[in-house]
């Protein structure tokens, strides 16, 4: 969704003025036409004139010889004549004022070693500040808050620069825009398609760094003076050499104080690579130690005075490689698990060997040719660590009879039999335990294993773990207790210096929130004067990655899995569409081409909003239960969301610094579920920005689930908060703690672990017995769910309540009619009651009439029963725009709900269709749900083919074993 | 399987001398087991002869571990026992395994402390494997995770507990017992069922997966172990066949020890 871009170009924005300024640098001294893209002609997307045109006003102010051919070239886009008037009337000032100039020299300040002058550093400064602020926010926050906060960046920042010369403003975007063309020809790499597929994300990147632009020019006009001499100095480039999963290297020149995100990004485009997070770059530090790259971090920094070499590899290994959607993902995975055996970093047996080994010359080779493959053929192959002459027979035998299999096939055979090792995605590191006896920490998905020799010899999974820390050269866990046990445990264990237990504790917190959690928590970024590594893991945890794999909507990219050949290459021009592109692009394509339909939005903006969420949606075999549920409740029901959310609103930028202790011991009270980064943020204020020209929808998408089940043995009450923050005792950077307290909604999403389920009926005793939290702190949805729960049982919720408020800037195409896509998955309904509310919370008139008539529940297969709603005199607030006809479609088949809202408004004459698809898959863990909602998403996307996805659920109840006896 | 000594109901290994042995019992016992594997369930048997110098020679389950093609050969930890394994790797060998040995002096390993789920191994440490037994399994069967469980009570970490089903862990009621199926749990990636039984002893049975006849269960009857049967008769889609280990037991012979399974 739009995760993706938002997070990505973020990312990118920063880095990507550095080439750029290399560019121009460049340019002074040499002709316009770099050899740079005269080399990759092929590759660049805007002209190479445009970029040269870009160039030259700059070039004008450097020498201070005022040129005039270059005006001429000065207005590149000729779809905007105003822009280039404005430049030449403003020439005088821009002289004097030139912000790329500024721009470019508080870049070069910020190295230390340039000279700076006294006069513009505070300025200077500051601007830097902010740029890493942003980008801050932009690490923290990768997933869907993410864009949503970039846009509300953009609004303001628009409102900022109002005031200031618009003219300018509007010149310099073109530039701008420009020049971010001719950045990406200038670069050497290939897969730009990705960036044209955003092109309103590029808006806002460019409006940002407009606004930096707009804070220099108010600087004093010495410092102009002085910009020629510092631009004379270059840029410091440094070529990053990255050894690729096939052995390939990959070079890259990124600016000295590139974050490591930016090189990866690089290396992904390069690889074409969509489905990335599961990988990322390592390297060898002093030590030989293999360290991972962290992407929100300077490069320089972390590598220190290492070589600027790294591996790309996978960091985390996806314990079922047939839900990765792309093949390519997968042949990487395949690479990285091929050099894991053949290193022996990944024990496995003589059988296990030849049969990955020949699924691995299939994959390679294809089907074996008699003729030509002699044995010889096999010996460029490192099947094991120590390949025999007797493996590779039987590597050649099995290969035979993969005859027919396909390279995606035999990659996907491969990973099947890969994935059942048990070392597989262990991240293995030595260290001594308490008696000082050697051991190896094994990192993986499921939590932290621990070996002597090749035993294992313990296993915390990760539920069992609720705090990891290290100090000095320590690392220690914290043990939920056991059923019988009163306390938790500490279990420390010494690793070889203290790099290492940061190493590993790193890890560890990586691995719990990728694999445990739903979404990453921010670091705790509040608290005054905190020290100790506020370290967290800021990418895409698997759930989010998993969704977003699931809306991949490009072709199945081409790429080359030969041995000899082994640089997989991108196909050229492959369109390389996410579902979050896609629906920009198709909405800016229209807002490009069609001007009457940005007047209609003007005027519709934000107050029409008939959404098709207004619909009670319940499922579950007990659901009839629910159905007297007067129209009151749902309404009472309602304004207690709506508590919520302001509760929300109102609590999520507090630091509350002093609840954290609270929080570290007990387990979380529910309502800190609500401090949940990214999709729970909630933005009320852009929906009155006047400057919004698109269509703010807004959804708000509000799921709560009952536990109705009596005997529901009320797990771990930590359902709440994700509850991880520093302890206010660390001291220095030798030390920092992680709390692993993990929400129960991610409890339903990833597995749940076995062990306490099966036997533990009573809520586990509580860590610590000072904190009673369980009802302490019920949140207010809690509450509301107690009226309904059938027994004083404090019933916890399956899921808390997840706010989402998603607003969607779109530009409406002239055909004013859009297609909105909700899925819903749910699995294993039978066991737990599940009631799922969806209110949209505008056009609350509208909304109540329609949920009283729609309850669809429909047990049977298929049944198609449609609601015309009355037609409302558009009465509510006023409103411009007239709702003509609102009607809803529910089918429903064996696991699978579709209720497709139709809305009908008349608005000046205009009228607007919008259609609004919420899907809901239920079933039982039978279901392959990825791809059900794959499927559901295909076929909404053939009837619509311009819809956009707005939402994804998953939802999963596991049903609470019960004990066999 | 090893045809049975008549040395079994005199010097055979034993944990408790409380009642003798019965030869005829014991005989008779066995060749019903041999019965059903055979005829009922026509499966190949191939029958060691028998060696009086080895008492135990019967309990072959001991001396090798096999999985997939690969056979350990095991240093069981009773030193009266270490030559049992000679006729063994024979036959195994012959049988076209591959054929992996514990020579370590320090290695011991009885193969009734090592219980293969399918998907890993739970290997005892108790009086006749030790740590370093465990190793060398580890690193014979190298796909698969290898964890150690402590068998405090007991002579085998299979005397209270056997696989009955693809992903079934049958265990017995005895605190000793239950602590290892805890541990199991928590050392294992996998989510197992459990079939607790009220008798220790009742929890070895044998499971097969076979061709034609599904899930087969041989497990104790309902003679010796009342309550216990009655567990196992609960197993609907299994096909259960009670056979008597009354004698054997006497010398802590499971059901289990009395047969190495392979499929070839």
């Amino acid at each position: 969704m739009t995760t993706e871009a938002g997070s990505e170009t973020d990312v990118k924005k920063e880095p990507e003025k550095v080439p750029e300024v290399e560019q121009q640098q460049e340019q002074e001294t040499v002709p316009p036409q770099t050899e740079e893209q005269s080399s990759k002609p092929a590759e660049s997307e805007a002209p190479p004139t445009a970029a040269a045109a870009a160039d030259q006003p700059q070039e004008e102010n450097q020498i201070a010889e005022p040129q005039s051919e270059p005006e001429a070239s000065a207005s590149p886009d000729p779809s905007s004549p105003p822009a280039a008037s404005a430049q030449k009337k403003e020439k005088g000032i821009s002289r004097f004022l030139p912000p790329w100039l500024k721009r470019q020299k508080s870049q070069s300040q910020e190295k230390p070693a340039e000279s700076p002058t006294p006069h513009t550093e505070p300025i200077e400064e500051k601007s830097v500040k902010e740029e890493d602020e942003e980008e801050k926010k932009s690490g923290d926050q990768p997933d869907g808050g993410a864009a949503e906060r970039t846009e509300e960046v953009e609004v303001k920042e628009e409102a900022q620069s109002r005031p200031q010369e618009e003219e300018q403003e509007k010149e310099e975007e073109e530039k701008e825009k420009e020049e971010e063309k001719s950045v990406g020809s200038a670069d050497t790499q290939p897969a730009r398609e990705e960036r044209e597929g955003e092109p309103e994300v590029k808006e806002s990147e460019e409006k940002k760094e407009e606004k930096k632009e707009q804070e220099q020019v108010i600087q004093p006009e010495e410092s102009a003076a002085l910009l020629p001499h510092k631009l004379s100095k270059k840029m410091k480039m440094v070529v990053c050499h990255v050894t690729l999963l096939d052995g390939s290297q990959f070079s890259c020149e990124v600016e000295k104080r590139a974050k490591g995100q930016y090189l990866f990004f690089e290396v992904c485009e390069h690889l074409n690579l969509v489905e990335k997070d599961y990988f990322a770059l390592s390297f060898k530090d002093n030590a030989e130690q293999r360290c991972w790259l962290d992407p929100t971090k300077e490069i320089k920094r972390q590598i220190r005075n290492s070589q600027w070499q790294f591996a790309f590899s996978v960091k985390f290994y996806p314990p079922d490689p047939s839900q990765l959607t792309e093949d390519l993902t997968r042949y990487l995975l395949c690479l990285q698990l091929r050099q894991d055996i053949a290193s022996g970093r990944l024990p496995c047996s003589f059988v296990t060997h030849a049969l990955l080994g020949s699924y691995a010359l299939q994959a390679e080779l294809g089907d074996q040719d008699p003729d030509e493959h002699r044995l010889d053929y096999i010996s460029d192959f490192q099947f094991a660590p120590n390949q025999t002459k007797e493996l590779e027979e039987k590597v050649m035998e099995l290969h035979k009879s993969h005859r027919g299999m396909t390279p995606a096939q035999a990659d996907a055979q491969f990973l099947e039999n890969a994935k059942k090792l048990s070392m597989y995605g262990v991240d293995l590191h030595h260290a001594k335990d308490s008696e000082g006896v050697d051991i190896m920490l094994g990192v993986c998905a499921n939590g932290l294993l621990i070996y002597k020799d090749r035993l294992r010899i313990n296993r915390f999974a990760w539920p069992k773990i609720l705090k990891i820390s290290y100090k000095r050269s320590n690392f220690y866990i914290k043990i939920r207790p056991g059923e019988a046990e009163q306390f938790e445990s500490t279990v420390g264990f010494k690793l070889p210096n203290h790099r290492a237990a940061k190493r590993v504790w790193k890890v560890c917190v990586e691995h719990h929130t990728f694999f445990r959690l739903t979404s990453p928590e921010q670091p705790t970024k509040s608290k005054f004067l905190t020290l100790g590594s506020k370290f967290r893991y800021s990418g895409r945890t698997q759930a989010q990655a998993r969704q977003a794999s699931t809306l991949i909507d490009r072709p199945t990219p081409y790429f080359q899995r030969t041995s000899s050949k082994r640089i997989s290459r991108s196909l050229d021009g492959a369109p390389m569409v996410n579902i979050s592109d896609y629906s920009r692009a198709v909405d800016s394509a229209a807002g490009g081409d069609n001007g009457p339909a940005l007047e209609l939005n003007s005027d519709s903006k934000s107050k029409l909003r008939v959404q098709g969420e207004n619909i009670y949606v319940r499922h579950s075999n007990l659901m009839l239960e629910d159905l007297d549920k007067t129209q009151e409740d749902v309404l009472k029901h309602q304004a207690s969301i709506s508590e919520l959310k302001r509760s929300f609103m109102e609590a999520a930028p507090e630091p509350r610094p002093s609840q954290w202790d609270k929080r570290l011991t007990g387990s979380p009270a529910t309502t800190l579920r609500l401090q949940a980064p990214g999709s729970t943020e909630v933005k009320p204020e852009v929906n009155g920005q006047p400057e919004v020209v698109e269509v703010v929808e807004e959804t708000v998408v509000i799921e709560e689930v009952v536990k109705a089940k009596p005997k529901s043995p009320t797990p771990e009450p930590e359902s709440a908060a994700q509850d991880r923050s520093l302890s206010s005792d660390s001291e220095s950077e030798d030390e920092a703690e992680y709390h692993a307290h993990t929400p129960s909604i991610s409890v339903q999403l990833i597995k749940e672990e076995p062990e306490e389920e099966l036997n533990q009926q009573a809520p586990p005793s509580e860590p610590e017995p000072i904190t009673e939290t369980e009802p302490a702190v019920p949140a207010p949805s809690a509450q509301t769910e107690e009226d309904e729960a059938p027994n004083g049982h404090s019933p916890i919720p399956e899921a808390p309540p997840t706010e989402t408020e998603e607003e969607e800037p779109h530009i409406v195409n002239g055909g004013v009619s859009r297609v909105e896509t909700e899925v819903i998955c749910c699995s294993e309904p039978p066991v737990v009651k599940t009631e799922m509310v969806t209110i949209s919370d505008t056009f609350a008139a509208q909304k109540t009439e329609i949920s009283t008539k729609e309850v669809p529940i429909v047990h049977t297969e298929t049944k198609t029963i449609t609601y015309e709603a009355a037609q409302l005199d558009g009465n509510g607030d006023g409103e411009p725009g007239v709702l003509m006809t609102a009607q809803t479609i529910t089918s429903e088949s064996l696991c699978t709900t579709t209720t497709t809202h139709i809305t009908k408004t008349l608005k000046g004459g205009l009228s607007e269709t919008r259609i609004e698809k919420r899907i809901v898959i239920t079933g039982d863990s039978d279901i392959d749900h990825d791809q059900a909602l794959a499927q559901a998403i295909k076929e909404a996307k053939e009837q619509h083919p311009d819809m956009s996805v707005t939402r994804v659920v998953v939802h999963k109840e596991t049903e609470l074993a019960e004990e066999d006896d | 399987m090893r045809a049975m000594p008549a040395s079994l109901s005199t010097a055979a290994l034993r944990s408790d001398n409380v009642s003798p042995v019965d030869p005829l019992g014991v005989q008779r016992e066995f060749d019903h087991y041999v019965s059903v594997l055979r005829d009922r369930l026509g499966l190949q048997v191939v029958m060691l002869p028998a060696d009086e110098e080895l008492p135990d020679c019967v309990f072959v389950e001991d001396t090798a571990v096999v999985c997939g093609s690969t056979a350990l050969i095991t240093r069981p930890g009773a030193p009266s026992r270490r030559s049992e394994t000679v006729a063994m790797k024979g036959a195994l060998t012959e049988l076209g395994l591959n054929i992996v040995e514990m020579n370590d002096e320090s290695a011991t390993m009885d193969g009734g402390d090592v219980l293969f789920t399918g998907k890993e191994f739970f290997v005892g440490l108790s009086k006749r494997t030790n740590q370093r037994g465990a190793e060398i399994l580890a690193n014979t069967f190298k796909d698969y995770a290898v964890s150690t469980i402590p068998v405090e009570e007991g002579l085998h970490l299979k005397s209270f507990c056997s696989m009955a089903g693809p992903n079934l862990i049958a265990i017995g009621s005895s605190d000793a017992a239950q602590k290892a199926l805890k541990v199991i749990q928590q050392m294992s990636d996998c989510k197992y069922e459990k079939l607790t039984v009220p008798d220790d002893r009742a929890a070895n049975c044998v499971y097969m997966n076979l061709p034609g006849k599904g899930d087969v269960l041989l497990h104790c009857t309902p003679e010796v172990f009342p309550e216990s049967a009655k567990v196992f008769e609960r197993l609907k889609s299994h096909m259960l066949i009670p056979v008597s280990n009354q004698e054997k037991m006497k010398v802590d012979g499971a059901l289990t020890c009395l047969s190495v399974l392979l499929r070839i």
